[in-house]
């Protein structure tokens, strides 16, 4: 593999392999006083953040660092980008200041993939870190790897995604690599936070939370993304939060091993009750540390192999 | 399937080394060494755990301590130790899937840890197996014992038990076959 750019058309051989090292990292490491592996030794891992992040930026350079990897971090503030330098310039900079790796967070949706033709004859991995209404596949991946752990094999698992899927890259990837997984996956959203040409993806429609809420092996709350809104998308917070907030009531009506996850930060209150979030069936602390193991499996199916020509 | 004669060639271009009995005649001789040189069986005895290397010395040290318990009564713990983290030659292949690491109960910490491979060829993987042990604590000893020896050595290590030392050529193959992995035992020469 040399990048990872989306989780839309993965191999699912390939997403399970990187499941299954990322099971194996956090076993090795479990219990271990020195929590740092000598693999990636020698090799630099850029992280290039254009919008706020604190857990996957934290995450990815921890596992860059457990792995060994030499981690720099490179924000749109208080770097050249302030000056007005493009994204390509930058990355052909970092590229030839010695990246093996690049990861990028932007808020334009196809950054990553035009990073990493730019980037090809330096021959730098990129990993899309998210990109606007994108994609986020290492996020999907955490997830994955934290329905794996309390549901087993993901085959005709019933998960529904929840919220705002229309400006929800974390939806997005979800939907690709779950369904890859062989995993039967609802959206549930008003119609207005459905994006166009839904119908063509691989997932049931509904609008209904307490319609579908019996039948789950999972769900997956999304964060009302306000910043990304512009515009009467629902009434009020109060009636999202009614509608499809799941509530200390609507958590009764899950079956008893169903997980409850959220990709964070969270809105409690709004699309998840705060008890409901502290509950046992929550899984949220589950997927931030699952997300670094997930990263460290990333960067090992990147750069622990002999070059490709890709 | 006839019996096949010991250093016969079969029309695949196999040699067997070691049949079955062979296999597990020697994992008995190698089970009475260890207890030998490790004294484990005396009252002021180490305390001794095995820790094989995924694949095949996962079996092996599993093997080892099932003949170690029937000769000397005494219960040796078992672990795995996943090497692959700590390879030098990652970047000379595709990417390797990773192994189980299991420590055995109680860790390493003041055991004496024997190491269990099947096959001592270049040593790197041995070297790569004492970085990754030093990382999960400090044994007070490291010995190694390995069901073949092919010679080879690319590094100043060297095997405390050896099952049986088979002179080869470097471009040949020597498989250890184990029921646990490959429905049958034995080691062939390809």
């Amino acid at each position: 593999m040399k990048h990872l750019l989306s989780t839309e058309g993965i191999d699912p051989a390939q997403a399970t392999a990187i499941l299954d090292t990322a099971a194996s990292l956090k076993q090795a490491l479990e219990g271990r006083e020195v929590r740092k592996l000598p693999t990636l030794r020698g090799r630099t891992v850029i992280t290039m953040f254009y919008e706020a992040s604190t857990r996957t930026r934290v995450s990815f350079e921890i596992a860059g660092k457990w792995m060994s990897a030499d981690v720099v971090n490179v924000s749109s503030s208080g770097s050249s980008v302030g000056k007005g330098e493009s994204l390509r310039d930058t990355a052909l900079t970092l590229a030839a200041a010695g990246a093996d790796c690049v990861i990028v967070r932007h808020p334009a949706s196809g950054a990553a993939h035009r990073l990493a033709g730019w980037l090809r004859a330096a021959g730098t991995s990129v990993v899309n870190a998210g990109d606007g209404m994108h994609e986020h596949p290492t996020q999907a991946l955490l997830d994955a790897a934290t329905l794996r752990e309390r549901l087993g094999d993901l085959r005709d698992r019933r998960i529904a995604i929840v919220g705002d899927v229309l400006h929800s890259r974390v939806a997005r990837s979800n939907v690709h690599l779950l369904t890859a997984l062989g995993a039967d996956v609802t959206l549930v959203a008003p119609p207005t936070l459905l994006p166009t040409g839904v119908e063509s993806w691989p997932v049931t429609i509904s609008h209904e939370l307490d319609a579908e809420l019996p039948s789950l092996d999972a769900v997956m709350l999304l964060r009302v993304q306000a910043e990304r809104m512009h515009g009467g998308f629902f009434p009020s917070a109060r009636e999202y939060s009614i509608s499809y907030g799941l509530s200390e009531r609507r958590l009764k009506l899950l079956p008893e091993h169903a997980v409850v996850l959220h990709p964070g930060p969270m809105l409690r209150g709004m699309e998840i009750a705060s008890a409901v979030a502290d509950s046992p069936r929550a899984a949220i602390t589950d997927q931030v540390r699952n997300g670094v193991h997930v990263r460290m499996a990333v960067l090992y199916h990147l750069l622990a192999h002999e070059e490709e020509n890709a | 399937m006839a019996p096949r004669q010991r250093g016969a060639t079969d029309p695949a271009g196999e040699r067997e080394l070691l049949s079955a009995g062979d296999v597990a005649r020697t994992v008995a001789r190698m089970a009475h060494q260890i207890i030998e040189k490790t004294a484990l069986d005396a009252p002021s005895a180490p305390a001794v755990v095995l820790m094989g290397i995924p694949t095949r010395g996962a079996p092996l040290a599993r093997r080892l301590a099932v003949k170690i318990a029937e000769f000397s009564g005494v219960e040796v713990p078992t672990g795995t130790l996943d090497v692959t983290l700590y390879r030098d030659d990652l970047r000379r292949g595709p990417t390797r899937p990773l192994e189980a690491t299991k420590l055995p109960e109680g860790g390493v910490d003041d055991k004496l840890v024997v190491l269990v491979d099947d096959v001592l060829f270049s040593g790197r993987t041995i070297r790569a197996a004492l970085d990754a042990l030093r990382d999960h604590g400090r044994p007070r000893a490291v010995q190694l014992a390995v069901l073949v020896d092919r010679g080879h050595r690319e590094l100043p290590i060297r095997a405390d038990y050896v099952g049986k030392n088979v002179p080869t050529a470097r471009t040949e193959e020597v498989h250890v076959l184990l029921d646990e992995f490959d429905q049958r035992d034995g080691v062939v020469l390809r």
